[in-house]
């Protein structure tokens, strides 16, 4: 073969060689891509965890805790009281990771939060050293129709079970327009210091509770981030915010006149 | 109909030394998950956790570095726990061979391995061929969905830990996936899980590359061609090289990483052509 044919020979390998590299890079590609979007699209479904599943003390926000838990199920072990458990395929918790449902068993709220110091990864935060400082998710009372004290009777039950009592629930009087002479004491939970232990939802009497713990990012409204409160600028300035404004007088409408 | 593979040993050697190596495996696969099982069944606690991380007697921790590896990429930086779970367990594959991970710990090779027998028994041949090196391009596809989503994703549908973890802690309808493994194997595409697609069992055959502990066909003179070790093997190709390599000049052991140091080929051998070795005895016999 001249030099000519040899040229042409490896143009033309290089040629087949480039086209079977070709069709095997999209053979590939096509796998993968068949593999990984269903995956990608999962791993963001999985992000959405149900109203009734409840994490742990100290898990991470749940985009955080979804690349941070292993689903070892360490922290189920260590809790005394069988409350966290590890989803199982199928259920709408991300599978293997551990949550528990307030309504089953709630969290007894461990002095020293076995959990936390079982989990290996920080999905369950260690700088957790306060069980009260937990925000395992909201008590919302969420059904006032039903709710005991709401009707005027004297339940409490949720007041009274509540670890953190007179901070995370107040009972607070309301006139009973009903009865014309009686309170009502209606059950108020503060955000500050609920944990979301579910105790409260747990011990509810009624056949459905009345107050349900909910994660956080559903029992929780947020003002926009420009929004201030007028009041509290005022306090925090130590002096009207536009100077010079005149207050008007208050006027009551002409029956209370 | 041809006799099963393995008859010959059988005659030979006996039931018990041509079944040796496999009922070993099988009974660490099933101690590993009844030592998991102790706690629950039996309140004795040497192991709590699963196969992604455990605490072994309280103090020793044992992480997946492959699962410890997506966390990385999904954008969580590792306790000290893990990383030293994670570099005792990677250590002791890279010793031992990584797909021994397969083939003495992991709980689905029972299932495949079933399937695989059900195969032989029904006669079944037809099977779609698929690359092996497929799972490599899903091992990395797991890494890019980790490192896109966040989530350590894989973790959401994988068969080895949701069995694992479903034995242990409840199953929910884990099965189903187990169950999809099973049939895919058995109809579909035969050793088609484990030898072509499985993530983890590709994740760990990197950590062999360099593995001290190998099989060796050091009798490989002795071999009769019955191929008998063929029909056994998990990962066939691997064993050609080694077997019928004296004269490429190539050295009775078996290099692969993909070998998953299961010994079954040296079980079904009437011959004796195979043992456990090390890769570092991989000088060529000497010629007569
Ligand atoms: S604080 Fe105690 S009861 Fe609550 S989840 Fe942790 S271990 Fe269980
Ligand atoms: S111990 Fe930590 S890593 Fe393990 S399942 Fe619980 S939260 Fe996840
Ligand atoms: S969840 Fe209920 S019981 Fe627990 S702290 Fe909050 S209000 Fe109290
Ligand atoms: S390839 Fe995967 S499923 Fe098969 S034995 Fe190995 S880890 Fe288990
Ligand atoms: S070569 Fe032997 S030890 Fe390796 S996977 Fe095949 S049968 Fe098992």
């Amino acid at each position: 073969m001249n030099t000519r044919g040899l040229f042409q020979a490896a143009e033309r390998s290089a040629f087949y060689g480039r086209r079977k590299f070709l069709s095997d890079a999209v053979k590939v590609t096509c796998g993968v891509v068949l593999f990984g979007l269903p995956l990608a699209m999962l791993a963001r479904k999985a992000r959405a965890l149900p109203a009734d599943a409840i994490r742990p003390p100290g898990a991470l926000n749940e985009d955080q805790f979804l690349g941070a838990c292993v689903r070892c199920g360490l922290c189920v072990r260590a809790c005394p009281f069988d409350t966290l458990r590890l989803s199982e395929f199928g259920s709408q918790v991300a599978t293997g990771s551990p949550y528990f449902v307030a309504r089953d068993i709630p969290c007894e709220m461990c002095e020293d939060i076995p959990c936390v110091a079982a989990c290996p990864t920080g999905a369950l935060d260690k700088s957790l050293t306060d069980i009260d400082n937990a925000k395992m998710g909201l008590a919302v009372l969420v059904d006032q129709e039903n709710c005991l004290n709401f009707l005027g009777l004297r339940c409490d039950v949720c007041y009274r079970v509540c670890p953190v009592i007179d901070k995370a629930i107040t009972l607070d009087l309301q006139h009973n327009v009903r009865t014309g002479k009686h309170s009502r004491f209606i059950p108020v939970v503060h955000s500050e210091y609920c944990t979301g232990c579910g105790k409260c939802e747990k011990s509810c009497v009624l056949e459905q509770a009345a107050i349900k713990v909910l994660p956080l990012h559903l029992a929780k409204g947020a003002p926009g981030q420009h929004y201030r409160l007028g009041w509290e600028e005022k306090e925090k300035a130590g002096k009207p915010l536009v100077p010079g404004i005149i207050d008007l007088p208050d006027r009551l409408p002409e029956s209370y006149q | 109909m041809k006799p099963m593979p393995g008859a010959d040993a059988v005659k030979e050697k006996g039931w018990w030394k041509s079944h040796q190596w496999l009922l070993l495996r099988r009974s660490s696969q099933i101690g590993i998950l009844l030592l998991f099982l102790a706690g629950p069944w039996a309140d004795i606690w040497v192991v709590k956790g699963n196969l992604n991380s455990s605490l072994t007697l309280d103090i020793l921790p044992l992480t997946d570095p492959y699962v410890a590896l997506q966390s990385l990429l999904a954008g969580q930086s590792l306790m000290a726990d893990v990383v030293i779970g994670a570099v005792v367990v990677a250590g002791f594959y890279i010793l031992i061979g990584g797909r021994s991970y397969c083939s003495w710990v992991c709980p689905v090779n029972i299932i495949t391995d079933l399937s695989e027998w059900l195969r032989r028994q029904l006669g079944l041949s037809s099977s779609v061929s698929l690359r092996s090196s497929l799972r490599y391009w899903l091992l990395a596809a797991t890494f890019i969905v980790a490192v896109a989503s966040g989530v350590i994703a894989w973790e959401l549908v994988n068969p080895v830990s949701m069995l694992h973890r479903g034995v242990i802690f409840g199953m929910g309808f884990a099965w189903t996936i187990v169950l999809a493994v099973f049939l895919f194997d058995l109809v579909v595409s035969r050793r088609g899980w484990c030898g072509h697609l499985c993530p983890v069992g590709a994740f760990y055959s990197l950590l062999a590359s360099y593995s001290p502990l190998r099989i060796s066909a050091s009798r490989r003179n002795a071999c009769n061609d019955c191929l008998d070790c063929f029909a056994v093997c998990p990962e066939p190709k691997v064993i050609s090289p080694a077997l019928k390599g004296v004269e490429k000049n190539i050295g009775p052991v078996i290099l692969s990483p993909q070998c998953t140091n299961c010994g079954r080929c040296i079980d079904v051998c009437s011959k004796k052509v195979f043992q456990f070795s090390s890769r570092f005895n991989n000088q060529m016999e000497a010629m007569p």
